[in-house]
């Protein structure tokens, strides 16, 4: 629980600073929605990121990766989020490769891991069903068949599933919907037997809804227990969002305060007006109090502390309000100007939108917080 | 083992030979340790506790051992906190010598300053109080006309000061005095250190909506100040004075306990006494709405702690960096008050018990402490002046 980033952690985070400031600014965002691009993001990045080793940044040396920790990754996705970068990064390397590594044989993952991490293999987790995130909610079952299990059901908003390679599916062998136990893990291959529809959300990144028809699937952890690895793959997700959400909210929040100093109104810079000073000065309060719970969530990963679940509900809980509150005072901020497309401060409030609705609302993660601690 | 290791395992070894039994309950409010020639030790293991603590110059651990302080280094002393937090050790003494002036002394004091005051706050013989505030000059502190004129071989104080907290226990007061009326209105400022016991000084308790007395209003007639009682330059006192403010507002906002504590953790935990009052529906707080707020204080509060604890970590002695101080004196009297706003719908009208049988001590306490805690976003500085200050001072927003 440092709470401060060490050397090497800071070097990463001013190489993925220059990286994206250089190479994916929110005009390539732009770019990719106005083009309608096919993969909603840029290959040829793609491959650079892979390159500079951020797919394999948490996948651990022995199976290709770096080894370099949750601190090391979350400061890429950290500044990924200031510029709106819009990568594969969180569904293939952290939710997709993060089942193979808690669920996956040791044969699996000498296959599948080398391949995330060298960028040929994209991954998806199929998890939500509903238009709330549910992570015991699955009805789509998975049935023993062979040395496999054969999947059948719906998905719906499947973070990167539209380019997915393999899809880890959230099924269920035994119980209801909402019962944790039954939930059986299965990675498929994404082709015959899955109708994948893209749908394109507002932030101008990509999800999908996918259709499972009986197709075949290797079991990753155990039978009935997927809610184990689920948990642990949810976490991780959910707490490396928070930290792209918390590039996001910086960046939107210094663009609102730099705002504030040059425009002019009634003959001086309208940050002079008190009014809007009081909650320029709560919103930097909100700021820092999130860099903090990313800091700590982060670190708990790399120490599989026992209080990852709590932390990551603490950290996804406040970057859910927080990026709202920031980018709302944002538009709200730039008066008539903030609402055109033509300037960048709204594609912070969409995306934020889109990141507060994944893996968690704040109500989701508040109720989960007061689970974990017994009331 | 490392010497940090070591030091822990003393300092374990010697709280267990050293903090007395009942030193290790949580400290009931009318038995905190101010200090100063007028304390009365109704427990007088309160004294011994506070002895054993000084002799060893942990009652300001951090402070130079020339001083009489512990001179601990920031990880020592993050060491000492925990292990005193381990048993549940109540701190020995507190108050402003030690939370403000004796701080801006080490900062400001000439070396005769120190030696003369700070040991003195170290054992506890001298209690401090701060004279700032004036009937006139609250928010904006600067138009301050308490007088202080040259009178050869002293200074001379006339004038009043208003909300002087723990004037009436206290046996000196530093004091802030306008020296050069001419001046604009912040360069005409000094700051001087005056001895109480004179007959130049009077106080006059003011009775609070929580129905204590904690503050008075203080009066000099003609009342003398040494000269080397000035402490900076004459006429730059203002500079002193701000600084002084800043350890006020860290104190203020809980930075003590280091972040690894509530404000209000005394009381026992939020959710706990909810729980207490109101019972359990299939494993949650019976009532959801007070529920959901409940947890949103609890994950605030400790979003809170950790910040302190990282703006401690990112500074290598140990202090609050000065841009935070604003933040934590605003977000933490803000949270604070929410707590204790949320205790008050948990508990119901046993939360607004005054006096009688009906009601229990721990209750009674809440009601006063509820009261109370609306003085943390007006004291030192009001919530919406930390708002200015962090805009102007952090953000750079135009005046
Ligand atoms: C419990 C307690 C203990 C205290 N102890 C001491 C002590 O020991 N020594 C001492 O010297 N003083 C002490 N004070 C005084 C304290 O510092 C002042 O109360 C405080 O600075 C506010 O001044 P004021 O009371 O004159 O309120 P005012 O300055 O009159 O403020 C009234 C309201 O106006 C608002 N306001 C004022 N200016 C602005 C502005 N520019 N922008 C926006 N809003 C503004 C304030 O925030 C407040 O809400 C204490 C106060 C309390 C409550």
């Amino acid at each position: 629980m440092p709470l401060v980033l060490n050397e090497e952690q800071n070097m990463l985070k001013d190489a993925a600073k220059d990286f994206c400031t250089n190479s994916t600014p929110i005009s390539q965002l732009r770019g990719l929605r106005d083009d309608t691009s096919e993969t909603g993001f840029d290959t040829d990045t793609w491959q650079q990121m892979v390159e500079l080793g951020w797919a394999g940044i948490t996948i651990p040396e022995d199976f290709g990766g770096l080894g370099f920790g949750y601190l090391g990754m979350g400061v890429v996705m950290e500044e990924c989020g200031r510029t709106l970068t819009a990568s594969p990064l969180l569904a293939t390397a952290v939710l997709g490769a993060g089942a193979i590594l808690h669920g996956g044989s040791d044969e699996l993952k000498g296959e599948l891991l080398p391949q995330v991490a060298g960028g040929e293999l994209l991954l998806a987790l199929a998890v939500e069903e509903t238009p709330h995130h549910n992570p015991y909610g699955a009805t789509t079952t998975a049935e023993k068949s062979g040395d496999g299990y054969k999947v059948t059901g719906s998905k719906k908003f499947v973070l990167d599933g539209h380019v997915a390679n393999k899809i880890v599916v959230v099924a269920r062998t035994s119980g209801n919907a909402g019962d944790r136990d039954g939930l059986t893990l299965v990675l498929v291959d994404s082709g015959a037997g899955v109708n994948v529809t893209r749908t394109i959300m507002a932030d101008s990144r990509n999800a999908a809804n996918i259709e499972f028809s009986g197709v075949q699937g290797v079991l990753l952890g155990e039978e009935g227990k997927g809610a184990d690895v689920l948990d642990k793959v949810l976490d991780a997700g959910r707490i490396l969002l928070s930290a792209e959400m918390l590039g996001g909210v910086q960046e939107c929040f210094e663009r609102t305060v730099e705002y504030l100093k040059v425009r002019e109104q009634f003959g001086v810079p309208i940050g002079s007006f008190q009014g809007l000073k009081h909650r320029a000065a709560q919103m930097f309060c909100e700021v820092e109090l999130s860099k903090s719970v990313v800091l700590e969530a982060l670190s708990s990963l790399d120490d599989d502390s026992e209080q990852v679940g709590e932390l990551a509900s603490l950290a996804k809980a406040r970057l859910n309000d927080t990026y709202n509150l920031v980018s709302s005072e944002g538009v709200q901020m730039h008066g008539g100007i903030g609402m055109t497309d033509e300037y960048e401060i709204g594609f912070f409030m969409k995306r934020s939108r889109v990141c507060e609705h994944s893996l968690g609302n704040s109500a989701f993660h508040r109720d989960r917080y007061g689970v974990i601690q017994g009331y | 083992m490392t010497a940090l290791d070591e030091f822990r395992l003393e300092t374990r070894s010697w709280l267990a030979a050293n903090c007395p039994a009942s030193m290790r309950v949580s400290v009931p409010e009318d038995q905190i340790v101010g200090g100063g020639k007028r304390q009365v030790y109704e427990n007088p293991e309160a004294k011994i506790w506070l002895d054993n603590m000084a002799s060893k110059g942990w009652t300001a651990p951090t402070w130079p051992s020339e001083y009489g302080g512990g001179g601990l280094s920031k990880d020592e002393f993050l060491v000492l906190q925990d292990e005193m937090m381990r048993i549940n050790a109540r701190a020995p003494i507190s108050g402003m010598g030690f939370s403000m002036i004796g701080p801006t002394l080490l900062d400001y004091g000439t070396e005769e300053q120190k030696r003369e005051h700070l040991p003195k706050i170290v054992s506890g013989e001298i209690r401090w109080c701060q004279g700032y505030s004036e009937p006139g000059a609250g928010s904006d502190l600067a138009s301050l006309q308490t007088k202080c004129e040259d009178k050869g071989d002293h200074y001379s104080v006339n004038g009043q000061k208003v909300w002087t907290s723990g004037a009436q226990y206290a046996d000196w007061i530093y004091t802030l005095v306008r020296t050069e009326p001419q001046a604009p209105k912040h360069e005409g400022i000094s700051f001087v250190l005056i001895d109480m016991a004179q007959p130049g000084v009077t106080v006059k308790p003011i009775l609070l909506i929580s129905g204590n007395s904690p503050f008075c209003e203080t009066f000099f007639d003609d009342a003398t100040v040494r000269k080397d009682g000035l402490v900076g330059q004459l006429n730059r006192g203002w500079t002193v004075g701000k600084r002084l403010l800043q350890h006020e507002r860290s104190s203020i906002s809980g930075l003590s306990s280091g972040g690894k504590k509530g404000r209000y953790d005394d009381m026992g935990k939020l959710s706990n006494i909810a729980v207490e009052y109101i019972g359990k529906d299939s494993g949650k707080l019976a009532d959801p709405a007070l529920r959901d707020a409940v947890i949103q204080n609890e994950l605030n509060q400790r979003a809170f702690g950790l910040t302190q604890q990282r703006s401690m970590a990112e500074s290598d002695k140990g202090e609050t960096a000065t841009f935070a101080t604003s933040m934590f004196k605003y977000y933490g009297s803000e949270t604070g008050k929410e707590r204790l706003e949320l205790q008050l719908k948990a508990m119901g009208t046993q939360s607004l018990g005054w006096e009688g049988q009906d009601f229990g001590d721990n209750e009674r306490t809440l009601t006063r402490t509820w009261l109370r805690s609306k003085a943390g976003s007006i004291a030192g500085g009001s919530s919406e002046i930390q708002l200015n200050i962090i805009a102007k001072r952090v953000l750079g927003l135009p005046d």
